[in-house]
């Protein structure tokens, strides 16, 4: 018997815990990165129609990105309490920027002869946007949106400190018993967990990408 | 159909357009050229109002563009540009139904057109209509450009440089393919370009632009007779009033280097300096290239002697041409005086060229060439 089945018999044990964790914290991702969406992506085709309020945006979303995580949950817990609310606040503003910033790139990059063109034949902004411009930069929007939820993923594991659930909780009663089994028991699915969103994501960016860029791109 | 009146257009300081009268006649293809920055493609983008005017009015069938909405406007006017305009993401199919789809029409009507004109662009419906355009060519890309601004069955088409971006022969191929059309269509047509080879072989009336002004709007035959600018002359080019026969003159079919050798040449050196050049006669030239006389290879081969001189044997009294002779003029007297090569002088005697009957032969032979 080496120290890998007896991890595994650690796991099985515990095996109902680590499937109600693993539930609430793909709950506290999905709710916080879909959150995300709906405020960055709006966000993003804003400020292409605003230049003006492109830096301003961008800037800000840099600025809560680069505030320690740790900080910030400080900071919410005296306005929201503890538990998931705080979290869910705390994941959904670091998932904005990567959605913002592609968002912005990806509608910027489209062809300005083709939108030209789009105009030129009546098109009115609104349908440029939804027929052109908005397919066109889907699959960077799209690569925007699997990096805000491979974060989020990892990000909800410190959300365990404030008592929010998910798989970091394992992690931490490990850490303060000193028991690497346990850690591990949380680690290990929240590694698989990261995995799997990412690899679910880039599947739906391949199937987002029109037909028509894929072929000119091989 | 389409007018100009004193149309300006400023971006802060600098004046782009600077009054521009136009009237753009139905039916015809009318060309806007210059160099770049003209404003040839500000004017063009003015008449569906991707541009608005800072100054002055633009009238459609008489109605002031500027009171209609420029989207149900844009709609009813095809619009070209460079190969680069297709929707990407979309088939043929879908990027020729835009307008006609923007435009509500039912369905089953878009299909039916789409493949209308596909055929009339010359392209199978059945083998492009799904295709994207990422897998046309770059001559079929434009076609199905055109087939696309053509969709809606608009008055007027806008071409913004079309072909420019094409190799030289699928774009001679397009440029033919759009005069066909055009005979069978009837559209008003303003078609941007920089190329003067493509607006003469398209034009109904060229209009030729410079620093946003008009310098001269006429029929292609018109510029090339009476170029109202000396830049119109310049751009037009030379070589291209060459192709009214009755404007062509010696100085633009003569061989401008002939070859020549100085009087106290030996036969044997003009012997070598006519086969290095590959010809059987040479002009005798003085110091200051003043033309004495001419040398073929039968004069010198008949009192062939090392030693003697051209000065000993040539012909003096050939008879020359001035730059200015008319060709029918140089081609009569060819023909009365029964003579190969006649050389070509400046009044004070001064070598400038020779025209011989293979020089003749090449000028004629490259404008059937063409011109066909």
């Amino acid at each position: 018997m080496g120290i890998l089945s007896e991890y595994i018999s650690f796991m099985l044990e515990r095996q109902d815990q680590i499937m109600e964790l693993t539930a609430q914290h793909i709950y506290l991702t999905f709710i916080a990165v879909i959150f995300a969406i709906l405020v960055a992506v709006p966000l993003g085709i804003f400020i292409t129609r605003f230049e003006r309020a492109a830096g301003v945006v961008v800037g800000i979303a840099n600025a809560v990105q680069a505030l320690p995580s740790l900080a910030l949950l400080g900071f919410l817990i005296p306005v929201l309490g503890i538990g998931s609310k705080p979290s869910i606040v705390m994941i959904f503003l670091y998932s904005l920027l990567p959605i913002i910033k592609n968002t912005y790139t990806g509608l910027a990059n489209v062809d300005r002869a083709i939108l030209e063109a789009g105009r030129g034949m009546g098109m009115t902004n609104w349908q440029l946007m939804r027929m052109v411009q908005l397919p066109l930069a889907l699959p960077v929007i799209m690569a925007g949106i699997r990096i805000s939820a491979v974060t989020a993923v990892g990000l909800t594991t410190i959300a365990a400190l404030i008592g929010a659930g998910g798989l970091g909780q394992l992690i931490y009663r490990g850490i303060s018993m000193v028991n690497n089994k346990m850690i591990i028991t949380g680690a290990v699915p929240a590694m698989v967990l990261t995995l799997v969103v990412d690899y679910i994501l880039n599947i739906l960016e391949r199937a987002v990408t029109p037909k028509g860029i894929k072929k000119s791109k091989r | 159909m389409i007018r100009f009146e004193g149309v300006i257009k400023r971006y802060g300081d600098t004046e782009v357009i600077k009054g521009i009268d136009l009237e753009i006649q139905k039916a015809e293809i009318t060309i806007l050229i210059g160099p770049s920055g003209c404003g040839k493609t500000t004017t063009l983008k003015m008449i569906n109002r991707l541009i608005e005017p800072t100054d002055g009015r633009i009238f459609i069938d008489g109605r002031d563009i500027a009171q209609l909405d420029p989207i149900e406007l844009r709609r009813n006017i095809g619009y070209v540009i460079q190969q680069i305009g297709l929707f990407p993401h979309m088939t043929v199919a879908e990027n020729i139904g835009l307008v006609p789809f923007l435009k509500k029409w039912p369905k089953e009507r878009i299909t039916e057109r789409v493949e209308e004109l596909l055929e009339l662009v010359g392209m199978s419906p059945r083998e492009f209509m799904n295709r994207y355009p990422s897998e046309l060519s770059g001559g079929q890309q434009q076609r199905v450009g055109v087939a696309r601004a053509l969709a809606s069955d608009p008055e007027i088409i806008l071409m913004d440089e079309p072909f420019s971006a094409l190799d030289p022969i699928t774009r001679e191929q397009l440029q033919e393919e759009l005069f066909n059309l055009q005979q069978g269509l009837h559209k008003t047509i303003v078609f941007v370009t920089h190329d003067i080879d493509e607006a003469l072989k398209l034009g109904d009336r060229i209009c030729i632009m410079k620093d946003g002004h008009v310098l001269q709007f006429d029929a292609p035959e018109v510029l090339l007779k009476n170029p109202a600018h000396g830049f119109v002359e310049e751009f037009i080019g030379k070589k291209r009033l060459l192709r009214a026969p009755e404007l062509m003159k010696a100085e633009d079919v003569m061989i401008k280097d002939p070859v020549k050798a100085h009087p106290r040449r030996t036969l044997a050196q003009a012997v070598e300096i006519m086969k290095s050049r590959g010809v059987d006669s040479v002009l005798i030239v003085d110091e200051q290239n003043k033309l004495l006389g001419i040398a073929t290879a039968r004069d010198i081969s008949e009192s062939f002697d090392r030693k003697k001189r051209l000065e000993e044997i040539y012909a003096k009294n050939v008879i020359s041409v001035r730059p200015d002779e008319t060709l029918s003029n140089v081609m009569k007297i060819m023909a009365e005086e029964n003579i190969g090569y006649v050389p070509v002088t400046k009044d004070n005697g001064e070598l400038v060229g020779l025209i011989t009957r293979s020089s003749l032969i090449n000028v004629l032979g490259k404008r059937y060439f063409q011109k066909a």
